[in-house]
């Protein structure tokens, strides 16, 4: 399953994320990536080796006097935390379906104009991150790019200028990619998409509907 | 298979140096198989104080700081079975249970975590894949500790979250390779196991 991805998330992106220094939503992009693609979960992984080794060196802080029997009080009161387990037919990866409350079904989509629809995901404001569901055959009309978009296919498959993409795959748009996805045919195509640049709903939504308002 | 008997000599030596500095992973099993609360002390006695530094260099009082090291402990009990050293030295895991302990606190986001295997760490990973991780993370470290200061002190600003150095790539020639093979074949392994 793993192997068919041929887009993968940058270095500069893994090594962020390793080091704990993302926004939420790029957070749930990686997060979301390395559910589906062990390639980049063990570069993850590596560039936390080095965060191990700089905690090992990083020098000590004398703990209170009562900390470890404090730390037995905790104990005590916690529980043991349960592995996320990968739910082997759903369409979105855990993370995800921690944000939607439940699989594709649980989406609550707002149209955007053709059949297009969206739905955005509660993050924190410094990068916002949103579903993007395209009616199989369907295209995205043109839309440039303030700051980077990240776009990675959960179902189906699209094509642009650039490639085309399936499941796991992510495209790195920036500023001067001026692209047009169009889903293949035979499926919806459902992706996640995040962006630095926090979403103006007033400037960004009529730039997204305009061109069909055009036709 | 004379040299292959030699070759294994070799590693022994190398390993038992490797495992003197940081084999923790025996005190994370007596955690799991005995709640051991002596292994506990030990570890905490050893990383606690880290984690409290590494905290407070990443901006936290000194009151946070030992708040979130004590939860971070507190964690690593808690979490003690999900522990897998063919994929991490304890250094390196715990480092991920103060780093996501850090956003928790500091930043107060949300910190979407990748789902985890179908398949749990195995209940006996391979002795030469564990070593194989200790040794290698400790020549990882000895290249970090070799890097000139400049380098160095970007990678620690990015890692003890200093927001303005996000942008850091890890093209620093750090021997990474290796680990990532490692942890690929372990993933591949227990993806193999599930099947
Ligand atoms: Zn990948």
């Amino acid at each position: 399953m793993t192997e068919t991805i041929k887009h993968h998330l940058t270095d500069t992106l893994l090594t962020a994320y390793a080091a704990g220094n993302l926004p939420e939503a790029f957070n749930l992009m990686v997060a979301t990536h390395l559910s589906l693609c062990d390639s980049c979960r063990a570069q993850a992984e590596a560039l936390e080796a080095v965060g191990g080794c700089l905690l090992a060196e990083c020098g000590t802080e004398a703990m209170a006097a009562d900390a470890l029997e404090a730390t037995f009080a905790r104990i005590s009161t916690g529980t043991a935390v349960p592995a996320r387990r990968r739910n082997a037919c759903s369409v979105l990866p855990q993370p995800l379906r921690d944000y939607v409350g439940g699989d594709v079904s649980a989406i609550r989509w707002k149209p955007v104009g053709m059949g297009v629809r969206q739905a955005i995901l509660p993050t924190s404001s410094a990068a916002s991150a949103r579903l993007l569901f395209i009616p199989a055959g369907a295209a995205v009309p043109d839309h440039g790019h303030r700051g980077v978009e990240l776009t990675m296919v959960l179902q189906g498959a699209f094509s642009d200028e650039v490639d085309r993409f399936t499941r796991g795959d992510v495209e790195v748009a920036d500023e001067e990619l001026e692209h047009m996805p169009v889903a293949d045919p035979g499926e919806d195509c459902i992706c996640l998409a995040v962006t630095d640049a926090p979403l103006r709903f007033n400037s960004w939504i009529p730039r997204l509907v305009q061109p069909f308002l055009r036709i | 298979m004379c040299k292959d008997a030699s070759e294994g000599k070799h590693l022994d030596r190398k390993q038992d140096g490797a495992r003197a500095e940081n084999d923790w992973s025996g005190h994370l099993g007596r955690i799991v198989e005995a709640q051991d609360r002596a292994a506990f002390a030990e570890l905490f006695a050893h990383f606690a104080p880290r984690v409290k530094s590494f905290l407070m260099r990443s901006g936290a009082s000194p009151t946070l700081a030992e708040d979130c090291a004590q939860e971070v402990m507190a964690t690593v009990w808690n979490k003690s079975h999900l522990y897998d050293p063919t994929r991490a030295t304890v250094s390196t895991w715990i480092f991920t249970i103060a780093r996501n302990r850090r956003i928790d606190a500091l930043r107060k986001d949300r910190r979407p975590e990748p789902e985890d295997l179908p398949w749990g760490p195995e209940p006996e990973p391979p002795v030469a894949d564990v070593m194989a991780m200790q040794q290698e993370t400790e020549m990882l470290r000895v290249a970090i500790r070799a890097l000139p200061d400049a380098q160095r002190e970007l990678i620690e600003q990015a890692y003890f979250g200093d927001l303005s150095h996000r942008e850091i790539a890890a093209r620093t020639g750090l021997p990474l390779g290796t680990i990532k093979s490692r942890i690929r074949l372990a993933l591949d392994r227990l993806r193999h196991a599930m099947k």
